[in-house]
């Protein structure tokens, strides 16, 4: 048997009074796709910080391909053979590919050879491994699929034999998300040795051969993936029996809550994102909006919310809402009972630097009852934080933490308190669950269906076809800023919204 | 986890920052063969030892109490308001009209007119910068810098075509009346049985400015206004989904810190000279990011900053007058203190937040 590719023994670190990784032990064998799953906060990140030299370890050993390794910095990584794709590229945006993947690794003073060198060897690699990428493109003329190809290139240019990725898909459309998957396929055949670190379910079902489960700092099992199932591995991950199916009873649709009709938004850059929709949401209905990124979804959230101007009619309750000037921002709907769950809450829904309760209070801190005189009520804020960080399970339940301070499932447990508790008639969220744990994802998805069963409108959108499909009560898929059709979503399949996806039209699909 | 704790950043960060400059600031004043032990006493008792000392030293930092907070106000609201200087000068002619053209019975009344105008005309010259930063994306940086040099033409024209007594050679106004003469510290602590110097220029004015350091903080703070601009600074994209309006924002933001800039001349104008000269801001505006930055624009901090930037200043000056350290060396002391307060934070603070790390490791 050969040497495992990767081998930690007993890694162990600290932060302060944190244990991140305690007594970790893996190994991984060469030519395999190496799982590692776990909540936000297990531990994963930090383990594969210190594969990368970018934290030392307090304790334990790293082998690799059979050697004991000492890795104190990046370059020590490298020089092993590691390269790392992170989760939020390291790209210079106006310099070509070419750039990119020379940068740091240039032969002597002048740029020339090295760029000839490079463009041999990426035509090299493109060839080996399927991996096209034109070399003389802008970073910010590609897509992001496209920018994690090169992040992938930069590692294989610096002869990395072992790949790490770190949520890689979070940032990418299904299809995008499909062709990676193609890809490390390949790079594994060619014999190189990938570690993955997700949290979702259906990638190291698919795609791994063993998988690591952490949990708190602490390795809790190492299996072969086939032999395991999503259920297993949830509950080692969470520590206790979770539902991955959303539980809910039939819709009750009642009266129609927001209807839109000819509804068309042109960006800022002059292009068209949504052109001229109608939908219909009804009371005590989820209706869903499926499709790839980029497709005029945001486009439509942001309008219904009043972050961006818009043309065409939209209905609430039967009275028109402005979509242009007076009216038309975000404190006007809320004040129309729309809550808005907004698809980025990093740098939307939440400041990151305020406080917890300074977070419940945003969007609302006009609203009376956090009013005294010309001040704000700042204890009526807390107290209501209080109350909805116990009602949300928010941990920890402090509402001096800054907003930075929490993972992103209690990030967005209190965005969605904060929408959800103000009791909207119609609540707009957008990607609910992006970038949280499984835990989380279960208590949110049970947070919006409660809201439904109040007789109260839900319209969705989410990236994750599972998501809409087992959340949603009718899926609509949106392509190229439109409607491409409409489905209840029991007599649907991913199949089918596939196709309506990839632009064929709802009645062919 | 934060990286160190707050009381280091607060404190710590400044004082270290402090010591350097003066250490540095030793350095200079040993090479030109003076003793830089000699030279602290001599700014210390200059500015700290008499209550003729104090009265300058406070004067001083009335002015860049005003500005500080005003670069505060703008700085939450991610605007970096380098227009100080214009925008005071411009509140110097709001204050000089006030008080040459209307007959005032009593000196508190004309103050509060005399503050009202200095902050609108300080407040309007902040509009057209905030203006185009919030309409056409105009960086204000530029535009405020600009609007500088074009307050100081705006004043050197009035004063010399417009408000320059006829026959006079200086480009000045009159003297504001007597009437109007605002108490000085003298005044205000006599009756208190403190003795404080006579000839001393600190006035009144000092106690509106800390009056303002408590209505910044409050309006910051405690209201919703200063929410939506802390949240407005932090993320546009933020605010634009909590329902904020970016244009009334930046508007509004700016001209507080306009506002806040030009009522610096009742310290200056009213208080001191008692009329308008040309150069008559002497820099605070500029002062006043130095005092912004290092008092970490919470009015408790500014309010600290500037009687240390008050006590540089009037130090300084006691220090030329009596020793033979040439004047130009004073100025290098005070831009040193501005660029390892200000300037070089980071170089304390990334050697600083390794040290603490490394010893909650040690800890743990």
């Amino acid at each position: 048997m050969t040497a495992p590719a990767i081998e930690l023994k007993g890694i162990s670190k600290a932060f302060g009074p944190v244990q991140a990784n305690k007594d970790i032990s893996i190994s991984v064998q060469p030519g395999t796709i190496h799982g590692i799953i776990g909540e936000n906060g297990a531990g994963k990140s930090t383990l594969m910080s210190i594969l990368y030299g970018f934290y030392k370890a307090d304790r334990g050993e790293i082998w690799i391909n059979g050697n004991k390794t000492e890795i104190p910095d990046s370059q020590a990584a490298i020089a092993a053979g590691i390269g790392m794709v992170f989760q939020h590229f390291k790209l210079v945006e106006n310099f070509t590919v070419l750039e990119n993947v020379i940068l740091g690794a240039e032969d002597g003073g002048l740029l020339r050879p090295s760029l000839a060198k490079a463009r041999k060897a990426l035509k090299a690699l493109a060839a080996e491994y399927e991996l096209n990428v034109d070399p003389d493109a802008r970073i910010d003329e590609i897509g992001v699929g496209m920018q994690q190809r090169v992040e992938i290139l930069k590692a294989l240019y610096r002869q990395a034999d072992i790949l790490i990725l770190d949520e890689p898909t979070g940032v990418l459309t299904p299809s995008e998300a499909d062709q990676l998957f193609r890809i490390l396929d390949r790079l594994r055949s060619e014999g190189k040795t990938i570690l993955l670190i997700t949290h979702k379910m259906r990638e190291i079902m698919e795609y791994t051969d063993t998988v690591s489960v952490m949990r708190r700092g602490q390795m809790t099992a190492t299996v072969k993936t086939k032999d395991s199932s999503p259920e297993e591995l949830a509950e080692l991950m969470v520590g206790r029996k979770v539902l991955l199916r959303v539980d809910k009873v039939p819709a009750q649709p009642g009266a129609p809550i927001l209807e839109i009709e000819g509804l068309r938004v042109v960006d800022d850059a002059g292009v068209e994102r949504v052109k001229g929709i109608d939908l219909t949401v009804r009371a005590g209905e989820i209706l869903g909006i499926a499709g790839v990124a980029g497709n005029g979804q945001s486009e439509l959230m942001e309008v219904l919310g009043g972050m961006t101007v818009g043309t065409g009619s939209v209905r609430l309750h039967g009275n028109p809402l402005p979509l242009s000037g007076l009216g038309a921002d975000g404190r006007s709907r809320r004040a129309a009972h729309i809550g808005h769950v907004p698809e980025d809450r990093q740098s939307e829904g939440l400041i990151m630097d305020f406080h917890a309760w300074e977070n419940v209070a945003f969007g609302y801190h006009r609203s009376p009852e956090y009013q005294k005189g010309l001040l704000m009520d700042n204890a009526a804020v807390r107290a209501d934080t209080e109350a909805k960080m116990a009602k949300f399970d928010v941990r920890p339940p402090d509402p001096w933490l800054a907003a930075k301070n929490f993972s992103g499932g209690n990030q967005q447990k209190i965005v969605v308190a904060r929408e959800i508790e103000r009791n909207p008639d119609l609540l707009l969220i957008g990607q609910p669950t992006r970038g949280v744990d499984i835990g989380a994802i279960e208590f949110i998805h049970k947070q919006i269906v409660a809201l439904r069963d109040q007789g109260k409108a839900i319209l969705l959108v989410s990236v994750e076809l599972e998501e809409i499909l087992s959340l949603s009560d009718r899926v609509a898929v949106m392509f190229d800023g439109q409607i491409m059709g409409e489905r209840p979503a029991d007599q649907t399949d991913e199949k089918a919204l596939g196709l309506m996806m990839a632009g064929v039209a709802g009645e062919a699909a | 986890m934060e990286k160190m704790p707050k009381w280091a950043d607060v404190v710590l960060i400044p004082l270290i920052s402090l010591l350097l400059a003066a250490a540095l600031s030793a350095l200079v004043i040993l090479g030109i063969g003076e003793d830089p032990i000699e030279a602290v006493k001599t700014m210390i008792t200059g500015a700290l030892g008499s209550t003729y000392g104090w009265g300058y030293t406070l004067y001083y930092a009335t002015n860049f109490l005003f500005t500080g907070l005003a670069v505060s106000v703008a700085y939450h609201a991610g605007l970096f308001n380098i227009g100080g200087e214009g925008q005071a000068m411009l509140g110097g002619l709001g204050v000089a009209l006030i008080c040459l053209f209307i007959p005032w019975p009593h000196w508190s009344i004309a103050l509060i007119v005399a503050a009202i105008a200095a902050g609108l005309f300080g407040a309007a010259w902040a509009a057209i910068p905030a203006y185009l930063q919030a309409k056409r994306g105009s960086h204000v940086v530029i535009t405020t810098i600009m609007f500088n040099f074009i307050a100081f033409s705006v004043l050197n024209y009035m004063l010399v075509n417009v408000l320059k007594p006829q026959g006079a050679m200086d480009p000045a106004t009159a003297r504001f009346p007597e009437a109007i003469h605002l108490p000085s510290l003298h005044e205000i602590l006599l009756p208190l049985g403190i003795n404080f110097s006579k000839s001393a220029p600190a006035n009144v004015s000092l106690l509106v400015a800390i009056a303002a350091c408590f209505v910044v903080w409050l309006l910051i703070w405690r209201t919703w206004l200063g929410h939506e601009i802390r949240a407005f600074g932090k993320s546009e994209s933020g605010a634009r989904y909590a329902g904020m309006s970016p244009l009334k924002i930046t508007m509004i933001a700016m001209l507080i810190s306009g506002a806040l800039c030009g009522m610096m001349a009742i310290n200056n104008v009213m208080g001191e000279a008692e009329r308008l000269v040309l150069n008559s801001t002497e820099g605070a505006g500029f002062i006043g990011i130095a005092v912004a930055l290092m008092g970490r624009n919470h009015p408790f901090g500014v309010f600290l900053a500037a009687l240390l930037f008050g006590f540089l200043y009037q130090g300084g000056a006691e220090l030329a007058l009596w020793s033979s350290i040439p004047r130009e060396l004073i100025v290098v002391i005070q831009a040193l203190v501005i660029l390892f307060t200000g300037a070089l934070d980071n170089m304390v603070r990334m050697p600083l937040e390794k040290l603490f790390i490394a010893v909650r490791k040690e800890k743990a």
